[in-house]
């Protein structure tokens, strides 16, 4: 046993350890290092991050003892992490200055969550999975907070912390249940255990099921566990929003579709209902409350609720084409939030930020690039072809067909119809309605990239599909290999 | 064998009086002083059990840091128990049902359990031989070798708890004078003391 392969197995995971503490004694050291400086840094260290993905541990390996696993899955999701976490930092490098939040910790902050997430991708174990978590949550928790002087800022923050503690105290809860059953935290240990049992499963381990799946839901931030999602993106400032809204949700799902995949595909009958159920609550929610909503932050809480549950779908499904609709989903689903973030953080009059759907009329007149790249992000988020959102929703609802979910597919479908109300709502605010006091301009660079970046990659999608569909299908296939 | 069963009951019965007085006394320093009775007489407990290194832990940490940071903020904050406790014979009904209700889902699950095969065969860490390693080499083994992952993940956890209290409460005050050692030492008798020569007999 070396600790060297563990370390070149876990590389990526190292690196961002080791530099989110020098970037922490650096900013508490150099006092002239402005807090944007670190946060740039703290970009760069993300982007070497992603060069590391590429020369670290090989696929199907185990590391540090059963405790660590990459595979092509690992290995997608990772990648969408970095790019999540990388894109929103750079588009929060401005507004940490206008939001005055000028403090180098929340880069290190940001990085220590980052951390988390890529810890939770590649757990193997039950109890890595709960370090990761916790690590990643509990860097947000104070993310979130960060504006200490906003009532607002505070409130989101000690909701997030309080509900989000309840949550792990019900995945905890979960996990020693099943733990209790089997006696083991490997996943491979369990997965072999719940094989090999016959008749149906204990009502304990039911009851952890239940739990862990009640757990993962909350941070995924699925209907019936979704009421923290609109007061803290409300409350919390927007660059942490926007970071909340992107590579968190993604690691979330990539840790529920491991565990119900990995351990528990056994006892698909099982969870399958629990997944079905919380899939169609959060569709209907998502798209129904939404409606109503006049901030704009709000409003990307209730669509990314939607969003999850529309994921769902292609876990529900539970066969290989699902999952490789789960992972499209959520590639495609983390361009457009970045992108839509994008434009939420642009969205400053007179030096203030505003939030209201309102403030955006006219923008056709006052910012027609603007608006172009707005609408062709909503219509994407509404699933018009042919756009990426499009087939996101394509994937998963036909992976549904093909498990015999018809009645979930069809539900889907007109959920996503009731939903297009409210983003088209948005785009005729931005070309019918008389203008309104035109933005600040130039956005910045930062922004600018950003938005160039996720608008080309959603419009493109329909002619350049490879990348993003081939690996969705070699992640898709890493659970389905030991299967045949 | 009879006086280790007679030291056991003594340990353990010492632990159960003064939980139960930990949460029943009425000073709040009392209740911390019991609580460190408790703390001592688990390590005991540990003791006899030959698990020596959890005992002396318990000894340093609870005790010697934990238990004493709990009576510091006792009593600098002058809570009083009287007041927090006047609202909880009003909810002893309805939390009494609560944790009955509790209590018979709890039989129900837990009455159906079994567990899977080959769960007590032990598929855990093996126990060392208590002859061949001691408790702390053995622990050290699994904590620094085997689980060297988690260790330092939770490192990592402890160290963003650190840094999100001081972001959250770290307060910098302008106008507040801080002792700064190398201004005291460089400074000169001639910068803080002005002598005048006075005349003799003149008055001020």
């Amino acid at each position: 046993m070396s600790i060297g392969v563990d370390i070149v197995a876990a590389l990526p995971e190292v690196f961002l350890a080791l530099s989110a503490i020098v970037l922490l004694m650096l900013g508490a050291f150099m006092r002239e290092l402005s807090a944007r400086s670190v946060a740039t840094l703290a970009v760069g260290a993300i982007g070497l991050a992603t060069v590391l993905l590429y020369f670290g541990g090989g696929r199907g390996e185990l590391a540090f003892n059963g405790l660590f696993v990459n595979d092509a899955f690992t290995e997608f999701m990772k990648l969408l992490i970095l790019i999540g976490s990388g894109l929103t930092m750079i588009m929060s490098l401005r507004s940490i200055d206008q939001e005055r939040m000028a403090r180098f910790e929340y880069a290190v902050l940001l990085l220590f969550a980052t951390l988390g997430m890529l810890m939770m991708v590649s757990a193997n174990n039950l109890i890595s999975l709960y370090m990761g978590l916790e690590l990643q949550s509990l860097a947000l928790y104070v993310v979130a907070a960060l504006r200490r002087e906003s009532l607002r800022s505070s409130e989101a923050g000690l909701k997030y912390f309080v509900l989000g503690s309840l949550a792990s105290g019900m995945l905890l809860y979960g996990l020693s249940m099943v733990y209790g059953f089997t006696g083991t935290t490997s996943f491979e240990a369990l997965g072999q255990i719940f094989a090999n049992q016959e008749g149906l499963p204990s009502t304990g381990l039911i009851v952890g099921l239940v739990f862990i799946a009640a757990g993962l839901a909350f941070k995924i931030s699925a209907v019936p566990f979704h009421m923290w999602t609109p007061d803290v993106y409300e409350g919390a400032p927007t660059a942490v929003t926007a970071f909340l809204a992107a590579a968190p949700k993604v690691a979330a799902m990539a840790l529920l579709v491991r565990v119900l995949m990995g351990p528990f595909i056994d006892l698909v009958d099982q969870w399958q209902q629990i997944v079905v159920f919380i899939s169609l609550a959060s569709m209907i929610l998502g798209s129904v409350a939404a409606i109503a909503q006049r901030n704009m932050k709000r409003l990307m809480a209730y669509s990314s609720i939607g969003h999850v549950g529309f994921a769902l779908v292609g876990l529900a499904a539970g066969n290989e084409a699902g999952i490789r609709g789960v992972a499209v989903y959520m590639a495609i689903y983390l361009f457009m939030t970045v992108g839509s973030f994008a434009i939420i953080l642009a969205m400053r009059v007179n030096g203030r930020a505003v939030e209201g759907v309102e403030d955006l009329a006219g923008l056709s007149k006052t910012n027609p690039m603007l608006a172009l790249a707005m609408a062709i992000l909503m219509f994407s988020m509404a699933g018009i072809p042919p756009l990426a959102g499009f087939f996101a929703k394509f994937y998963v609802f036909m992976a549904a067909i093909e498990a015999g979910l018809h009645t979930l597919a069809v539900i889907g479908v007109l959920a996503s119809v009731v939903a297009a109300f409210y983003y088209l709502r948005i785009i005729k605010v931005m070309y019918f309605d008389e203008a309104a006091d035109s933005f600040d301009q130039p956005v910045g660079r930062e922004l600018t990239s950003v938005l160039w970046i996720s608008t080309v990659v959603i419009t493109v999608f329909v002619l350049i599909p490879g990348p993003i569909v081939e690996g969705a299908t070699a992640a898709a296939e890493s659970f389905f290999i030991a299967a045949r | 064998m009879i006086i280790h069963g007679l030291v056991f009951y003594l340990f353990a019965a010492i632990v159960v009086a003064s939980a139960v007085m930990v949460i029943s006394a009425r000073n709040p320093v009392h209740s911390v002083l019991f609580l460190i009775l408790a703390f001592f007489n688990a390590a005991g407990l540990f003791l006899l059990m030959g698990a020596e290194f959890l005992a002396m832990i318990l000894v340093v940490v609870y005790v010697g840091a934990v238990a004493v940071l709990f009576l510091f903020v006792v009593m600098m904050l002058d809570v009083s128990l009287a007041e927090i406790q006047q609202g909880f014979l009003q909810y002893l009904p309805v939390g009494a049902l609560v944790g009955l209700v509790l209590l018979i889902e709890l039989i129900m699950a837990l009455g159906a359990w079994t567990l899977a095969p080959g769960t007590l065969e032990g598929q855990g860490m093996p126990i060392p031989d208590p002859g061949q390693v001691t408790n702390t080499e053995a622990l050290g083994n699994v904590i620094y070798g085997h689980y060297v992952y988690l260790f330092q993940t939770a490192g990592i956890i402890l160290l963003v708890a650190m840094i999100g209290a001081i972001v959250l409460t770290l307060r910098q005050r302008p106008g507040v004078r801080r002792q700064s050692i190398a201004r005291q030492v460089t400074r000169k008798p001639t910068d803080a003391v002005e002598l005048k020569d006075m005349p003799s007999g003149g008055g001020v």
